[in-house]
């Protein structure tokens, strides 16, 4: 691809400097504040300030040995694993049943189904806020778990529908002709070739879950308070060095869920020119 | 519309018992078609009504109560159908005074008159003592001289306004919570005007809300452009570590980042030692809990948004006219403004919209590092549904901000296709 090698002028010099000086300038501003938290979570002092007096793990002790943050946790848990199942479930059945045929008022339905994602959260929060309050289902967990699962279902539509953009229909055809029941179809064809949107949805799906506040702010009860209510709580109240170890977990989260997800998109593409 | 690819198979067949058999065919190719049709619906529907009864009807719901306005004539029926007649011109006849003093003396009983009292009170400052006292020292409704009555509580029952305010919530349906979320109201001739003053802030809170936004995406686009360029002439190989280094932050919990800026940007923080120590100030300033604080936490946010729309349009430039208008004699500058550039649009519109849009709806970064001064609408929709309880308006602010996204989401999926939010 190298072009000839013509000797670059001053103008061309200047450019090519001043584009690699400011996108090294705003990476750096994207990454710093990542790397300024994650130190200071291994810090034996009591301020969030450096240099660091020295080195101690007694903010992660603090972090499991406290009544707040494992709870919290563990309701994270419950709540993200929960919705992603339902949203996951739900989303993939729909974006098959939308590749499928050609439903009338597909559009529609289709806005429809994404809109959690376009509409603010806020907005959401309080629909939810004021609907579920009759119900029953403020301060609980199913409350919690069926916004999230409407949070979170839309990036399961996307990522599989795109997926089936590029799954090859003759494969199915192949094993119905071969005498396959839909079912047998379903889970040993389609299912595994369909695999990695599936699961990059379920993956962006429990992410939306387990950083979602507003809705959490709004319906969630003491017994329901999730890791990021938790962290919105301390940050607003009083930041201390615990809130750093907390927030190197969730970075280190969030670096496990990033290379999960470009795994799995090597992997969809493999499957996909390999199916051609 | 089904059934053109039966119709175009059958078409040539002239032999009379083909045709019978391509009739039969095609029945029952439409009949598959149709059974593909419930089939497929059958699993669209489950999302589909989860999706209706879980956030759409909560939102149309939100909507009602934008407009719904029951406190008053729930609490004070009589008063209400009372008024029915009133032209507004003078005071109320002597019936709709008996009927609010029988009325008020229910609502005493019931312990309802507070209800009515605080929907009140968001027409008119000091309607909630006013309505209270009269509750609790309601005239016989038997009294002779039952305006002198009311008179004698307070001055105010004299007065038209009053009661033209009672009028105004008589419901069932109300403009009041959408004219007050433009800084609106109805006057006691029911002419729409601006509100008071001292009482109009929504306008600047929107103002503001805008004003952050477009700050936000512009600060954005300049920061976002090197590196989406570097990221699309770059080989595979630094172009996908470019792409992690942006991607990292996109997927660290907001609330990390957030919490991140809280420490970076605190007086002892480090941004604050840095300039103390390169002598750009002598004492550190404050940069957080206040609008610097509120737009580099944001920009950080949203940065990603505009990268990524605008790698995936420049990836797609040839650099062919690049090199075409250089050899040309264009000077370089010159041909990235008028030939470089124009090509970006799409990416560069595809981008702003996108931050714009998300940057109207925030709530947790102005919460956490912004001042009183700097929150946005998202704030005030939250603080009245939780803190204030008047949800009306809660309820008409969301419908405000629902429908600018709409607006602006209309012209987005215009331009890039339904989908590409959030997901770059």
């Amino acid at each position: 691809m190298a072009a000839p090698q013509v000797p670059l002028t001053v103008s061309q010099r200047l450019g090519a400097i001043l584009t690699w000086g400011g996108a090294a300038a705003v990476l750096f501003f994207l990454l710093v504040p990542i790397f300024a938290i994650v130190p200071l979570s291994f810090s034996s002092g009591n301020f969030l300030t450096y240099p660091l007096p020295g080195f101690s793990l007694r903010w992660y002790e603090e972090l499991l040995t406290s009544d707040k943050w494992l709870p919290a946790l563990r309701n994270s848990m419950i709540v993200g694993v929960s919705a992603t199942i339902a949203a996951t479930v739900l989303g993939t059945l729909a974006s098959i049943g939308l590749n499928r045929a050609r439903l009338p008022f597909k559009p529609v339905v289709m806005g429809l189904l994404l809109s959690p994602m376009i509409v603010p959260v806020v907005i959401t929060a309080i629909g939810v806020y004021f609907f579920f309050a009759p119900l029953g289902l403020s301060n609980s967990f199913s409350g919690l778990i069926i916004a999230h699962t409407a949070l979170g279902a839309p990036f399961v539509v996307i990522t599989v529908s795109a997926t089936l953009a590029h799954f090859d229909i003759g494969m199915a055809r192949a094993a119905a002709s071969l005498g396959a029941p839909p079912l047998t179809t379903f889970f040993r064809v389609v299912l595994p070739l369909i695999m990695p949107g599936v699961a990059s949805g379920a993956l962006f799906a429990f992410a939306t879950s387990f950083d979602e506040v507003v809705v959490a702010l709004m319906i969630a009860g003491p017994e329901q308070r999730t890791l990021p209510r938790e962290m919105f709580s301390g940050i607003r109240e009083s930041i201390n060095p615990t809130i750093t170890a907390v927030a190197t977990v969730l970075i280190l989260t969030s670096v496990v869920l990033l290379v999960c997800l470009e795994l799995l998109r090597r992997r969809s593409e493999r499957l996909m020119t390999g199916a051609n | 519309m089904i059934n053109q690819g039966a119709d175009g198979e059958l078409s040539p067949s002239t032999d009379g018992n083909a045709a019978i058999g391509g009739r039969a065919l095609k029945a029952r190719l439409r009949r598959a078609e149709r059974m593909r049709k419930v089939a497929a619906f059958g699993l669209v529907a489950p999302l589909l009504l989860f999706v209706i009864v879980s956030f759409a009807l909560p939102i149309a719901g939100m909507l009602w109560r934008s407009v719904e306005d029951t406190e008053v004539s729930s609490v004070m029926p009589r008063t209400i159908a009372a008024l029915k007649g009133w032209g507004g011109q003078d005071l109320p006849s002597e019936e709709v005074y008996r009927a609010a003093a029988r009325d008020l003396a229910e609502a005493r009983a019931n312990g309802t008159a507070s209800a009515a009292a605080r929907r009140l009170n968001y027409d008119i400052n000091g309607f909630r003592t006013l309505i209270m006292t009269a509750a609790r020292k309601a005239p016989s409704a038997d009294e002779a001289d039952i305006r002198a009555a009311f008179v004698a509580l307070d001055a105010r029952w004299g007065e038209r306004e009053t009661w033209a305010a009672v009028k105004r919530a008589s419901g069932p349906l109300t403009d009041f919570y959408l004219l007050a979320a433009v800084d609106l109201q109805h006057d006691a001739s029911g002419s729409i005007v601006h509100v008071p003053e001292e009482r109009a802030i929504y306008l600047d809170v929107l103002g503001r809300t805008f004003r952050i936004s477009l700050t936000v995406t512009l600060l954005s686009l300049f920061m976002a452009f090197p590196v989406a360029y570097l990221m699309s002439t770059q080989p595979a190989k630094v172009a996908n570590l470019l792409m992690i280094l942006v991607l990292l932050p996109f997927w660290t919990s907001l609330l990390v980042r957030t919490a991140a800026w809280v420490v970076l940007l605190q007086n002892e923080g480090l941004v604050n030692r840095l300039l103390v120590w390169m002598g750009v100030i002598d004492a550190p300033i404050r940069l957080i809990y206040n609008s610097i604080g509120v737009h580099v936490a944001m920009t950080h946010v949203l940065l990603p948004f505009m990268i990524l729309p605008l790698y995936s349009t420049m990836k797609a430039i040839k650099p062919h006219y690049m090199r075409a208008a250089i050899s040309l004699g264009a000077p370089p500058a010159v041909a990235f403004v008028r030939v470089y550039l124009p090509q970006c649009l799409p990416g560069i519109a595809a981008g702003c919209l996108l931050v714009f849009i998300l940057a109207i709806g925030y709530y947790i970064t102005p919460a956490l590092v912004g001042g009183a001064g700097d929150q946005m609408l998202s704030y005030f929709i939250a603080f009245y549904t939780t803190d204030s309880v008047n949800w009306g308006m809660a309820s008409a602010l969301g419908a405000v901000l629902l429908a600018t996204t709409m607006v602006l989401y209309g012209v987005y999926s215009r331009l890039v296709g339904d989908g590409a939010i959030k997901m770059g």
